[in-house]
């Protein structure tokens, strides 16, 4: 079943359009990601899906019911909002109960809810405390637990690790990735993380301008961008002018090459060029070596085993045909 | 070395000097900052509410109406007779209905203000909210006085609207009407509204500009509806600065002695008791007690408030 279902969905403030003309179809206890730079509209597709924004244009259905003109506090999805927006007043387990409360739910039976979903965060016997009273991550899991206590249908997430530091975030996404498989709940992800959205999401959505530039598997995403957006913003590829592509015999066309798509030397069924080393960075389990080739600039990484030839030096690259993919128009 | 090119450079002169001291040992610059404001609210604010306190232990000789000094409870005692307990009751329960009132007209004003004036519009709420600070409290209540007069433009504006029986039916009611507007408590307490509104909005405004909208949207998010909303989010951030303007309508409505006395009936208030005791009446000891009921009431007020919990969210 669809969970959440665009058409033509639009939100317009003034002359800025946020959210331009988007289609989208979430699968029932699918992970999806909404990735994009600030200001491409995935925000605001997830305000939309919450109800605190509502469309200038298009139609919205969640569970096969419109949900145009349906208030928040109408709706069975739930906000993990960005910076958590836990209520400062209230203690932990009065906030994680607070949707229990509001709707009706006993005193007793809500605080033990309450309580079992802090120890499903991994926070049990916080409730007394405060919000104030607690670091960055456990206020991160406090209003996860707030919002799954309430079992909606659909979770939305909005940046959710953003504000975690990068061990912290690594353990978050795979504990979210595995909550989300044990509860079998539809979560919806908003990141501008390409590294976060790859690593837990079933589907991706990748956001320019209001825009969906392109829908698919985190594989198809990396490995197939559609339009030069995509190729840059997913995975840093190296974007080929068209002249380059056209000289390795290609056609014309605008192309995306992984970095790690590239080797030093040449092999069998390899196509090969040769460039000047202008710059390189150690990473780690890689170097990223940027070399010039032909008035491109192109980055490949080198394998930490490998020897990094020197800044300057003229070295000889390659590739296996398949991992090119050129792409349609300029954009 | 040349001054331009050295990196420590040489502060001279005894200005310089001064003000590197200060940068050393900043606790001398709070030190000399603190100390006069603190000697005036020491000494001469704090030390004549000593005095007055003082004074109410004291009693007056009926007689020769002169001041008694030796320590006494009398003057406390004279205050639970029925004319003077009166005088007592009236006023706080004029200031908590008037604290009341205000605090409901002032909030929806302080919401619009906190949550959607931008610009221009906050401006004008400003201005609006400020203007009437700007001109004599007593052009205004006097102004108030004609508009509530049986003459008056409000009387005018009920038979236009053929309402007249509405304010007649209103001002025949017992202990709040009277002859006209203007010479019953209902026209004391619309006045003493009028006048502390300003003190009541801004505290709330300020509040309320501190509360995150994304709270507000946690809460619709998880289910609460808008009155929920406000009950259980809202208002309780609100709070301290509700409590905040309540101190200011509650404590300068006990206090006051110009408004009850030319808007309303002749029943005296705390503030005008204060007045006549002290004055005509030269009853310096019972004036003394008189003044600090409305310093315990505070007392007791802020007390529970605390105790509610007021100051939570602060």
């Amino acid at each position: 079943m669809t969970a959440v279902l665009f058409q033509q969905v639009s939100r317009h403030f003034g002359a800025v359009r946020a959210v331009d003309s988007v289609d989208l179809a979430i699968a029932e206890g699918e992970f999806f990601a909404m990735l994009g730079p600030s200001g491409s509209g995935k925000t605001t597709c997830l305000r939309l899906m919450a109800g605190f924004e509502q469309p200038t244009g298009g139609h919205i259905e969640i569970f096969g019911e419109t949900a145009e003109g349906v208030p928040p506090y109408r709706r069975n999805v739930n906000t993990v909002f960005q910076d958590y927006a836990l209520f400062p007043h209230l203690s932990i387990l009065e906030n994680v109960a607070y949707g229990l409360m509001v709707k009706g739910v006993g005193k007793a039976e809500r605080l033990k809810a309450a309580e079992e979903a802090l120890a499903m965060v991994k926070l049990p016997g916080y409730g007394t405390r405060r919000p104030g009273q607690l670091s960055g991550g456990q206020r991160q899991r406090v209003a996860l637990a707030r919002a799954l206590v309430n079992r909606p249908r659909v979770l939305l997430l909005d940046e959710p690790l953003g504000a975690l530091d990068l061990k912290l975030r690594e353990q978050m996404q795979e504990e979210l990735k595995s909550l989300q498989k044990s509860l079998g709940i539809t979560f919806v992800f908003v990141t501008h993380d390409q590294g976060e959205a790859l690593s837990m999401a079933d589907r991706i959505a990748v956001f320019s301008e209001g825009r969906i530039q392109q829908l698919g598997t985190p594989e198809e995403v990396y490995k197939r961008p559609k339009t030069r957006f995509v190729a840059d913003f997913v995975g840093s590829s190296n974007v080929l002018p068209p002249d380059f592509v056209e000289s390795l015999g290609f056609g014309r066309h605008h192309a995306s090459l992984r970095p790690e798509a590239i080797t030093l030397g040449d092999g069998p069924g390899r196509k090969q060029f040769s460039g000047r080393v202008t710059a390189s960075s150690f990473l780690g389990a890689a170097s990223r070596v940027t070399v010039e080739a032909n008035g491109a600039r192109i980055a490949a990484m080198v394998p930490a085993s490998t020897a990094v030839p020197a800044e300057g030096a003229t070295v000889t690259l390659s590739f296996l045909p398949e991992d090119l993919h050129t792409m349609d128009g300029a954009q | 070395m040349n001054a331009d090119t050295s990196i420590l450079s040489r502060r001279t002169g005894a200005l310089g000097q001064l003000s590197d001291t200060f940068w050393r040992k900043p606790k001398i610059l709070l030190f000399l900052m603190l100390t006069p404001p603190l000697l005036w609210l020491g000494v001469i604010y704090l030390g004549s509410l000593f005095a007055l306190l003082l004074q109410s232990f004291f009693s007056i000789d009926d007689f020769s109406g002169l001041i008694n000094y030796d320590f006494t409870l009398d003057t406390y005692r004279q205050l639970l007779i029925p004319s003077n307990f009166d005088i007592i009751l009236r006023t706080v329960v004029m200031a908590a209905l008037v604290t009341l009132a205000s605090a409901a007209i002032a909030f929806p004003i302080a919401y619009y203000a906190a949550r959607y004036a931008r610009g221009k519009w906050k401006v004008i709420f400003y201005l609006g909210v400020m203007l009437p600070l700007w001109s004599s409290y007593l052009v205004k209540v006097y102004a108030w006085k004609l508009i509530l007069a049986k003459e008056g433009i409000l009387t005018w504006i009920f038979a236009k609207l053929h309402l007249t029986w509405l304010l007649d039916a209103w001002l025949s009611l017992p202990v709040i009407g009277g002859s006209s507007l203007s010479i019953s408590y209902t026209g004391t307490f619309i006045v003493f509204i009028y006048v502390w509104m300003p003190f009541m909005i801004l505290p709330i405004q300020a509040a309320l500009e501190r509360v995150p909208g994304n709270l507000i949207e946690a809460s619709a998010d998880l289910g609460g509806n808008p009155a929920q909303t406000f009950r259980h989010v809202l208002f309780p951030l609100a709070l301290p600065g509700i409590i905040a303007g309540s101190i200011f309508t509650f404590s300068l409505t006990l206090g006051d002695y110009i408004i009850p006395q030319i808007i309303g009936s002749s029943r005296l208030f705390i503030g005008q008791a204060v007045y006549a005791q002290q004055g005509t009446a030269g009853n310096i000891p019972l004036a003394a007690a008189f003044s600090v009921v409305p310093i315990v009431i505070m007392g007791l007020y802020l007390w529970m408030a605390k105790r509610q919990g007021a100051f939570d969210a602060l």
